[in-house]
Parts: structure tokens; C-alpha cells; sequence
């Protein structure tokens, strides 16, 4: 009984070394770098050797220290709260837009819109700025047309204006994902039961009585996981969209804070950007929590 | 079933208001298809006409004076087919460890005999829900000699815990007793993996490597944070980054193509600062355009699935 016993454990523990690299793996990169919030609270500029700060919260305090610093730090957390808040204004749209296609009886060409909507999210925001380029640029096909129509005279140089920048970025988002965020409701809606709007129709219900009664009531849930998960993200607009998209024109309009934490580091402020980094994340875990509970609360279970 | 399609149509008829609503609903989605499909065309078109036409934003709706000079211009650039076989590798080798990985540890977190299952599981899958940050990353990376080299876009992102707990979820759906009869007859657990798991889990390892390649060809931020001195490393997206930002190096780039190759060439063909984005970008773009409709299933099946859990 006892070398069976043995025998059992020498197998766990053999299998533990068969995924032990992969937990090495996710040590060093996930875990390990938790370390370098460390430098948040030294003074360094590479290649120096770095030294503690004096006072010790140093870099936290300087993101209100003058009052140009203020004016930065205020401007950058306008433009996330900005962005992320008409993203989560207008989270609604790839319901709607689900909804509605979903009223698209012809097979072929409903498959063709979701198709076609669905192909730019899987496109780098490298390509998506380029393609913002090519046909808005002062010779694009928006301008050709716009001054075709006799609409302008001069050409509109959009893409070097700080003008609606946190609207035009939420188009070009919007441009990326609706269609993609769209699928997860219609597989939803897909899901209702037919003997429902059968019935309803049978009563005499307009299609528009139909979506407003039964089709949204029945994926407000999946809407509602989703609103969720965008406030526990809402600090996290992520910097590549941002970072491709900006110039010396816009750079006061679009800097977020994901690309402020960026863009102070390659100027040397190591420190300062890892005191926002972990800022941020204190911030982003709150949400998280508050967001998972508010879940749990509403609908008996947690996204986490 | 032809029956009841008639009988469905005979119940109720087609008020005027809901007949309405299909034709703007069809309008409004017209406009939204051409405004996602439009740009690539445009951008196509243009690539393919009369450079000098294209410049001038001559060409809008269709092909003018067709001809493929800028593909065969763009390619000989330097830069280019280095950082194409750079983002294939990148593409190729980091699919490869992430879905072996993802299948492997998707595997092991389901056995009952691993040695502290449970803390190893969240142990990875809490990774999903914190980072230390762009410096603290960097400098990590640093350390570990993972700038300006190759392995730095591929180990990090090597276990993706999202992909792992999909393979799990599925591993977890498989019939219990598929294992223990193969181990009844000897197998170990490496044995049961290869012979039994892998077969088993096939589709939804599909699902993951497509989402994992398109990650793989799209990333951008890696190049950009780790990529310092060996520009050879480069990938396409920065490449084409490159090509759009500074049009200053573009003119050079522009000069010597085409300065060289041909005094002659005219007007029309002659590589220009605009046709070389557009081709760049057709080059980048074509991969995706090209897998994306035949593996759509694959792409929608991964957002169900990732539903269902998130």
C-alpha cells in the first residue's frame, strides 16, 4: 500500500516537472517584472546606477508638484476619461447594429455585411492608420470628393488636427470593432426562442413592437456584462491606436494615459512613468473588483 | 418544411411600416459595408493605376492604366522582404509554442494528479488581469537579453492564459473515461496527450492558433518597445509605420528606386512617396484579407466560446 502511495505521489510530482517550464515562463514575464515598480520610488536615468528617492514618494508627488505638471496630468486623464467615456456612451451601437442585421432576411447579403464589417478588426492599427492616411490624406479620396462637390476649396488636412480628436478616434474604433463586437449579440439573439416572436406576430405585433419587447429585453444581459467589463477597463485604453495616430499637430488632444506612461519614458522619465503605471494599475484593480461585485450582485455571477 | 414556410406567410401580412424599416435597414447597411470594404478597394485600385494620376488623387472608383510596376518596385526595396520573412517567422514560430503550450497546460490543468493543481492554475490565469507596465517589462526584457532579438516577440507571449483555459474548458468536456481506460492500458500522461488529447481537442486548437497568428502578424508594440539597434529585426507593421511617418527618408527611398532602374521610366510608373504606402499596405493586408473569410467559423467560434467564459 505504501510504494502504491509512493508511486502516486512520484507521478505528481513528475508531472509538476512537465509543466514547470511554462510556470518559469509565466514567472519571469508576469511576475518578475512586478519588481521594476521599484524604480517608482528611485531616481533613475539610465545608464546611472539608481538611488532612493528622496522623499521617498518623490515621483508620486511630482504629478502635482508644478504647475505645469498639474496642467499635464490633468489634460492626459481628460483625454482617457474623454475617449473611454464616449466608447462606453456608445457601447450600445453593436447591439443595435446586431439587432438590425438580424432583420436582414436575405441570407447573402446579411453575410456579406458581416463579413465585411468583421474584417477590420483583425487588421493592425498600423494598417488602420495607414489606410486613415491614404484616404483622408490632402489628396485622398474624402477630400477629392468633398472638393467635387464643391463642398471645400482647400483641401482639409485632417489627420494634423487636434479638431474632434477624441470623436474621430472613436470612429476609427468604432470603424475597427462594432462589426466584430456584433457577433457575440447575434449569436444571443439566435438563442431567443422562435415560438416567442412567432407568437407575437401571430398577435399582431410589428416588427418594431417585436425588437423592442423581445429581441433587446433578451440580450440586454450580454450588454450588460460588456458595459461592466468596459468600466473595469475604462483607465485602459490601450496606446497603440493612440501612439500610431499622433503627431506634433494632436498630440495634446490624444495623449492617453497609456501612451502619456509611453511617451514619458522615451524621454528619459523612467520613474515618473512607472509611478503612473502603478497608479493606474491600483486604479484598474478597484474597478475590477467593484465591477466583478456589481456582476455577482445583478446576475448571481462574477465575470472574473 | 415547404408547407409550413407557406403556412408561416399566409398568418400575418407585411404592414407598411415594416416594410419601411427593410428598406432603410438595407440602405443603412449598404453604407456600412462600403464604408468598411471601400478603403481596401481604394487603396487596391490605386496601388495598380497611373502613379503619377494617383498622386494627384486622380483615381477613386476604378483602376486607371493599369499596371503592376509598384509590386514589382516595392519588393526590391531593401527593407522589405527582410521584414516580410521576419513577421512570417514571428507569425509561423509564435503560433507554434502558443497553441502547443495552450494545449499542453489546457491538458495538465485537468489532471487530478498534478501536484498542487489548483494554485499552478490561477497561478497562470490570474496573469490575465494585471500588468507591471511598459518600463518594468522593458527593462525586464532587458535584462534577459530579449532586445533586438528575435526571441523577444515570441517567449513572452508563449503562455497566454485565455488560450489555455479555452483548451481546458474543452479538454474538461471530453469523456473522463477516454483517459483512464488509455491508462489502464499503460499509457502515461505525456502518452495520453499525444495519443488521445491532441486528436480530441483539434478544433478548438484551430480556433486558437488563428487568433494567435493574427495577433502574431498585427503586433506592433513589441517591435516598437524592443527593437532599438538591429533594425533588421523589424517587422511589416513597422515597416509600413516607417514608410508613412517620415516621408522625408520616403523621398530617398523614392530616388533611388527609381533614379537607377530607369531614367526612362515614366511618369506613370515611377515609384512615388504615395504609391509606395499604398503597395506596402496592400503587402501587409493581403495576408489577412486572404485566411479571413475561408477561417471565419474559427474567428466566430473563438468570441463564443471567450463569451461563455468572460
Amino acid at each position: 500500500m505504501k510504494a502504491f502511495s509512493n508511486k502516486k505521489k512520484l507521478r505528481s510530482y513528475r508531472e509538476f516537472l512537465y509543466i514547470l517550464p511554462f510556470i518559469i515562463l509565466v514567472a519571469i514575464f508576469s511576475y518578475y517584472p512586478l519588481y521594476g515598480w521599484a524604480y517608482a520610488f528611485y531616481d533613475y536615468v539610465p545608464p546611472n546606477q539608481p538611488t532612493v528617492a528622496d522623499p521617498i514618494f518623490k515621483w508620486f508627488q511630482k504629478l502635482f508638484s508644478n504647475e505645469v505638471q498639474i496642467k499635464n496630468t490633468v489634460r492626459v486623464l481628460r483625454n482617457t476619461f474623454a475617449i473611454s467615456g464616449i466608447n462606453l456612451l456608445c457601447s450600445w451601437f453593436p447591439m443595435i447594429f446586431a439587432v438590425f442585421l438580424n432583420e436582414i432576411k436575405c441570407r447573402p447579403f446579411k453575410k456579406f455585411v458581416q463579413t465585411v464589417t468583421t474584417l477590420p478588426n483583425f487588421i493592425s492599427w498600423v494598417l488602420v492608420f495607414s489606410i486613415a492616411f491614404n484616404v483622408f490624406s490632402t489628396t485622398g479620396v474624402v477630400n477629392e470628393v468633398l472638393k467635387g462637390l464643391g463642398l471645400i476649396e482647400q483641401p482639409i488636412n485632417f489627420l494634423q488636427s487636434s479638431d474632434h480628436m477624441w470623436f474621430k478616434m472613436w470612429l476609427w474604433n468604432t470603424w475597427k470593432n462594432a462589426g466584430w463586437a456584433a457577433i457575440m449579440y447575434i449569436a444571443a439573439i439566435t438563442g431567443i426562442d422562435e415560438e416567442m416572436t412567432e407568437a407575437a406576430r401571430v398577435d399582431g405585433a410589428s416588427r418594431m413592437q417585436i425588437i423592442r419587447h423581445i429581441t433587446i429585453p433578451s440580450i440586454l444581459p450580454t450588454y450588460f456584462v460588456l458595459v461592466m467589463l468596459n468600466i473595469a477597463n475604462f483607465l485602459s485604453s490601450g496606446m497603440e491606436q493612440f501612439y500610431v495616430f499622433q503627431n506634433s499637430f494632436n498630440t495634446d488632444a490624444i495623449e492617453v494615459l497609456d501612451l502619456y506612461v509611453y511617451n514619458t519614458a522615451m524621454q528619459g522619465g523612467y520613474s515618473l512613468a512607472t509611478a503612473i503605471s502603478i497608479l493606474k494599475t491600483i486604479v484598474s484593480v478597484v474597478l475590477l473588483v467593484v465591477t466583478n461585485k456589481i456582476s455577482k450582485k445583478a446576475r448571481g455571477e462574477g465575470f472574473i | 418544411m415547404k408547407k409550413k414556410e407557406s403556412v408561416k406567410k399566409t398568418h400575418y401580412k407585411v404592414s407598411f411600416g415594416d416594410r419601411l424599416i427593410s428598406v432603410v435597414t438595407y440602405f443603412i447597411y449598404s453604407i456600412f459595408a462600403f464604408v468598411c470594404a471601400y478603403p481596401f478597394y481604394y487603396i487596391f485600385i490605386n496601388s495598380i493605376s497611373n502613379n503619377d494620376l494617383s498622386k494627384r488623387g486622380k483615381v477613386l472608383f476604378w483602376p486607371r492604366e493599369i499596371h503592376f510596376n509598384n509590386y514589382v518596385q516595392t519588393l526590391g526595396l531593401e527593407a522589405l522582404p527582410n521584414a516580410f520573412k521576419v513577421s512570417v517567422a514571428r507569425t509561423v514560430i509564435g503560433t507554434i509554442f502558443t497553441v502547443v503550450i495552450a494545449a499542453f497546460l489546457g491538458y495538465m490543468f485537468t489532471r487530478e494528479t498534478l501536484w498542487m493543481r489548483k494554485f499552478w492554475f490561477r497561478f497562470v490565469a490570474v496573469t490575465m488581469y494585471f500588468n507591471a507596465g511598459v518600463i518594468p517589462w522593458y527593462l525586464t526584457m532587458a535584462k534577459l537579453g530579449l532586445t533586438d532579438n528575435f526571441w523577444g516577440y515570441i517567449l513572452p507571449t508563449a503562455v497566454a492564459p485565455f488560450y489555455i483555459i479555452l483548451c481546458k474548458t474543452f479538454v474538461e468536456s471530453v469523456p473522463k473515461e477516454l483517459q483512464s481506460a488509455a491508462e489502464i492500458d499503460g499509457a502515461g500522461t505525456l502518452r495520453i496527450f499525444f495519443n488521445i488529447i491532441i486528436p480530441v481537442i483539434k478544433p478548438i486548437l484551430a480556433t486558437v492558433a488563428i487568433f494567435a497568428a493574427v495577433a502574431q502578424w498585427n503586433s506592433f508594440q513589441d517591435n516598437l518597445l524592443l527593437i532599438t539597434q538591429n533594425t533588421k529585426l523589424n517587422t511589416l507593421q513597422m515597416v509600413l509605420y516607417n514608410y508613412i511617418n517620415s516621408a522625408s527618408s520616403l523621398k530617398a527611398l523614392v530616388s533611388s528606386t527609381t533614379s537607377g532602374a530607369s531614367l526612362a521610366a515614366s511618369l506613370a510608373t515611377a515609384a512615388t512617396a504615395t504609391s509606395i504606402r499604398m503597395t506596402v499596405t496592400i503587402i501587409v493586408v493581403t495576408p489577412i484579407i486572404l485566411v479571413y473569410p475561408f477561417f471565419q467559423k474559427y474567428f466566430t467560434k473563438g468570441i463564443m466560446i471567450g463569451a461563455v467564459k468572460g
